[in-house]
């Protein structure tokens, strides 16, 4: 007869691990992947094989060779922040410098904190913003989507966004640039300039409702995220029409679905209570606004989320749950 | 351009000096009258802030000791002998100098001498398997192997032996700080003297249930048989609730009670081996 | 329906047992009682070695104040005063009994008919309670006559009956619904007036449809009692949980139900406390489940206290041969045993075995701060910060974060992802937490 196992109670686990979340918030992304390959064709396909693959071989690296741990390669964490690094960059990128993004992204934002679960800023978003201020030039040459099924160059130009800020710099009204734009409906479906993943609000919106029901995340960052944008930039909009465009526009363009949905809502750099969540959302919201509207770049969402992360940690400590019994003095 | 390098020099100059003397006379204002003697204290002392002497850093230590005049009381165990040598002239006294100790594992209780009779698995610390059962081995005192003793110590004196299971105190590194003595849940360590060629004896058991039912969980276990009290000449051991133990300061190593013990539960540490007088096994336990 | 609001899961709950009526045990031939079976200070012998006793025979009394009473279950010749194994996986003080004959005690009466009517006053039914060694039999076993002792300036004004056994696998409170009712609910109307009160609601879990309407239909005989069914989530039977539930007062932190009036006891509490005043039967016998996916017969046993587990299982059909872990309890809050001759006690309240598949424990990963043990946790706790802060010992934000607070359901440790052992932790945080107030309190 074997032994008996002597252990602390509970006893039984339930059917909750971290293969399921990691592998969930995968398969969420993958409409949005397709619809990338779809718009971009193969060099979409090649930059997010690179990226997934450096990613995986860093943190297999550095975990084997530096840190001297078990490499945790499996448990999916490395291939969700190469897929996000890749649908944060256009898909001109050269291959070289999406190497240097996975390397930033697993190297510097996620293992030297300690490695999964103990890094304070969102390891994509990291890669992103580095290698936005290290190469701006590449990182800023959005191609236009045309399936091209070789490696020839596509035809390149500024995203929406861009077009407004520019445009109303120079000090068009917005129904002056209305022609240069794309229609509400072209930016839901995506065929549109933009990052890989960023283009389709259509796909990362059922992306986020196959996770919501999945229940990996909840729906509490998300739309307050959005409504805060919303209303922010309806307000705006009311003030001055022509200075300031319509909120489904700014809900739509740029990577504000993508943000919402897959960077804001990655659980290690967000708060942990539902009402932090919320205060989370209103001040990414707010901050993307911001400097949407008033900042020198056109898009605000990574920088917004960024600066959300590192409030994180005081969110936490200033919204705990509700104890049971709380004596009231 | 010289103009705005010499503007620049200037108002940066300016700022800086103000701030330097704002800063001096709130220094001036605010300083702590202290014995000059804690900072010459202080100096000597290691700096490590282990905590071995009791005290939250060696800062409170030296103020400790200045308060009190004397370290007859005060242990820091990283400085041993040469600091009092060092510290009794500031203090003006004459230096008392104090045995070196070490920390002693006081458990055989190994793979192979209590064998496993429940597999555990749950949390890695001594702590909480203390708080959840007696013991892989059954023995409610014996050693859990889980290392929270290694945990504690901030010298790396300590580890655990992969094939016994148990910890292992380096001669050379430990100093006695004391932290494994409160880290281990069932006070298995004990600090006692080191001894001359760091030799000691001691008893490897601190299992004080009757002895058929010590001995049915381990084969070392000290039956409280009393043999040893009997055929020390020195009255070193005390025999106390079936259990055994060695007064270190009485003790003279002459390692009568090792040969006399019938389950080989005292250790003997760092002696030459034995002429070879009849078949006995020797302890179970080497440095 | 009614629930708690803050926090619980859904463990599967593999009644398995809830079929199989009580089965009484024959007689053993040895036992061995252990003289502490319940919260408190250590009761004190009254017997010696070689001493003859009869079932019913007082063995150990209760000297202090928290304490109770221990009776012998069976009649023979005590062989020896020793130590046993018990649930907390050591050696305690037990009386060793070769069993010769049945013979109880003169004064209790064993026959079967109901009775009803309650002819002792309010004190007296305390003092009985007391003598007749009445202990929690939920599985805290704590002194019942010390619960119905309401302290000066609080007054309680209903009684709460815990039907609930939100633990998977455990059926022995269902079964003594079932069986025993009208029993069970004269043990109720005994406790209510021990305790002051006219209004005693019972709480039962909405998988055991059967004994709710079985106990409604006989309750309207009585006065004063309800039956309120509630959804099923663990832990529903949880003190606290089960107050909140059914008349939505929250216990403050610290403090005792009494606090907000109530005093909570267990079905099968009830069951004995009818036995107790009415047959002058003391508690030496009690329903214990024995369960699992691999055992052949889950059923539900009345045991003799001091039959070992060993026993128990041979009764069941025997050890399955890949047997991992056997536990005292529940599968959320149990107790692994590390040994099968652990004696049965006044706490088990059922027997599980599980396999080695089951056994086995998840990977440990590292925390992806989820929040889902925030979620799960009836308390309102952090779990995962208390885990940390235990970790590195920490204690002083341990205490400040109410580590104090956790009941120990274990739905943190059940639900995390990452397979972290947060309860071994929150209990070292308790423990440390504990002692230090402690210290505090005689400093």
């Amino acid at each position: 007869m074997n032994l008996l196992t002597v252990s602390g109670s509970p006893h039984v686990h339930s059917d909750q691990s971290l293969k399921k979340i990691m592998w969930g918030v995968v398969i969420a992304m993958v409409p949005a992947m397709l619809v990338s390959f779809w718009y971009f064709g193969l060099p979409a396909i090649i930059i997010t094989l690179t990226a997934v693959i450096s990613c995986l071989v860093f943190e297999y690296l550095i975990q084997k060779y530096l840190l001297k741990q078990n490499p945790t390669i499996t448990d999916g964490s490395a291939i969700i922040t190469g897929m996000l690094l890749a649908f944060n960059v256009p898909s001109s990128l050269p291959l070289w410098q999406m190497v240097i993004g996975a390397l930033v992204a697993i190297g510097i934002a996620k293992m030297s904190y300690g490695g999964l679960g103990k890094n304070p800023f969102n390891p994509a978003l990291v890669g992103r913003v580095f290698l936005l201020i290290s190469f701006p030039v590449d990182m800023t040459l959005w191609p236009l989507p045309k399936p091209v099924w070789t490696m020839v160059d596509a035809i390149t130009g500024p995203t929406s966004l861009g077009i407004l800020k520019e445009g109303v710099a120079k000090g068009d009204t917005v129904s002056q640039l209305a022609s240069q734009l794309p229609s509400l409906q072209d930016l839901f479906i995506g065929g549109i300039g933009g990052s890989l993943g960023e283009v389709s609000a259509a796909a990362i919106i059922l992306g986020g409702l196959y996770m919501i029901f999945r229940k990996i995340i909840t729906w509490h960052i998300p739309v307050s995220f959005i409504a805060t944008v919303a209303i922010f930039t309806g307000i705006m909009w009311q003030i001055n029409p022509e200075h300031y465009i319509n909120p489904m526009f700014h809900l739509l363009a740029g990577g504000l679905m993508l943000g919402a949905i897959f960077m804001a809502t990655d659980m290690v750099t967000s708060p942990m209570t539902y009402k932090g969540m919320i205060i989370y959302g209103i001040g990414c919201g707010v901050l993307t606004v911001l400097i949407r509207l008033w900042g020198s770049y056109p898009e605000g969402v990574s920088f917004a989320i960024l600066i959300m992360n590192a409030v994180t940690p005081l969110i936490n400590k200033g919204f705990k749950p509700k104890r049971f019994g709380e004596v009231v003095k | 351009m010289n103009q705005v390098l010499i503007y620049s020099i200037i108002a940066l100059g300016s700022i800086g000096a103000v701030s330097a003397i704002i800063l001096y006379f709130v220094a001036q204002k605010f300083k702590v009258i202290e014995d000059p003697k804690i900072d010459e204290v202080a100096d000597k002392l290691p700096g490590a802030n282990c905590g071995g002497c009791g005290f939250a850093g060696c800062r409170n230590f030296a103020e400790a000791i200045v308060k009190a005049g004397n370290m007859d009381n005060l242990n820091c165990p990283v400085g041993g002998n040469s600091l009092i040598k060092e510290v009794a002239p500031i203090l003006g006294i004459v230096a008392v100098e104090k045995d070196p100790q070490i920390a002693v594992v006081r458990c055989s209780g190994s793979k192979a001498n209590a064998p496993q009779k429940a597999e555990y698995d749950s949390a890695s610390t001594c702590v909480f398997a203390h708080s959840l059962f007696a013991g892989e081995s059954g023995c409610p005192h014996g050693c859990l192997g889980l290392g929270d003793c290694v945990v504690s110590c901030k010298f790396d004196a300590i580890y655990i032996d992969e094939i016994t299971g148990l910890p292992v105190v380096s001669n050379e590194k430990c100093v006695a700080c004391g932290a494994c003595v409160k880290a281990c849940p069932r006070t298995i360590i004990e600090i006692r003297n080191k001894n001359k060629k760091d030799r000691r004896i001691f008893v490897s058991c601190i299992n004080q249930e009757k002895g058929a039912v010590a001995k049915k969980n381990c084969e070392v276990a000290c039956i409280g048989c009393g043999k040893c009290v009997k055929v020390c000449s020195f009255e070193a051991i005390i025999l106390k609730n079936n259990l055994a133990y060695i007064d270190y300061t009485k003790c003279t190593l002459c390692r009568k009670c090792v040969e006399e013990c019938p389950t080989h539960a005292i250790n003997e540490l760092n002696f030459p081996p034995r002429k070879p007088k009849a078949e006995k096994t020797e302890s179970v336990i080497a440095e | 329906m009614k629930t708690f609001k803050i926090g619980g899961v859904h463990p599967e709950e593999n009644k398995l047992a809830s079929n199989s009526a009580i089965e009484v045990l024959p007689i053993p031939q040895k036992v061995c009682i252990p003289i502490t079976q319940h919260l408190g200070a250590p009761s004190t012998l009254v017997v010696e070695k070689g001493g003859i006793v009869k079932v019913g025979q007082l063995l150990a009394k209760a000297d202090a104040f928290i304490c109770a009473n221990v009776h012998s279950s069976v009649s023979g010749k005590i062989l020896k005063i020793d130590t046993v194994t018990d649930t907390s996986g050591y050696r305690k003080t037990s009386i060793f009994i070769d069993v010769e004959g049945d013979e109880w005690e003169e004064s209790i009466d064993k026959s079967q008919n109901i009775v009803k009517e309650i002819k002792l006053s309010k004190e007296e039914i305390i003092a009985k309670i007391k003598d007749m060694g009445i202990v929690g039999l939920g599985g805290a076993t704590f002194p019942t006559h010390v619960k119905l002792m309401v302290p000066q300036g609080k007054k309680a004004d209903v009684l709460i009956i815990n039907g609930v056994e939100c633990e998977p696998y455990l059926t022995s409170d269902h079964r003594v619904m079932l069986e025993k009712a009208e029993e069970m609910l004269v043990g109720v109307s005994i406790l209510m007036k021990g305790l002051g009160v006219e209004k005693a609601m019972i709480g039962i879990e909405n998988n055991k449809t059967d004994a709710i309407s079985h106990l409604h239909n006989i309750a309207s005989g009585f006065k004063g009692i309800e039956v309120h069914a509630l959804k099923v989530k663990y832990p529903q039977g949880a003190e606290k949980q089960l107050i909140k539930a059914l008349i939505h007062r929250e216990v403050p932190a610290g403090k005792l139900p009494i606090e907000v009036g109530c005093v909570v006891s267990n079905a099968g509490t009830a069951f004995a406390v009818y036995e107790a005043i009415q047959k002058n039967k003391p508690l030496f016998e009690r329903v214990v489940t024995v369960t699992g996916k691999s055992v052949k017969k889950p059923s539900n046993f009345m045991v003799r206290m001091g039959v070992t587990v060993n026993e128990l299982i041979e009764k069941a059909g025997g050890l399955p041969e890949d047997t991992g872990k056997v536990i005292s309890g529940g599968p959320m809050m149990g107790k692994s045993l590390n040994s099968l001759e652990v004696p049965v006690v006044k706490g088990t309240s059922g027997i599980l075995i599980m396999t080695q598949k089951e056994s086995k424990r998840v990977e440990i990963q590292n925390c992806i701060r989820c929040g889902k043990c925030i979620t799960v946790c009836p308390m309102g706790l952090e779990p995962y910060l208390l885990a940390q802060v235990a970790e590195n010992a920490n204690f002083e934000t341990a205490e400040n974060e109410r580590v104090m607070d956790c009941i120990e359901c274990g739905s943190c440790h059940y639900t995390c992802p990452s397979g972290r052992p947060l309860l071994d932790y929150l209990r070292v945080g308790k423990n440390k937490v504990g002692q230090i107030i402690r210290n505090r309190a005689n400093n």
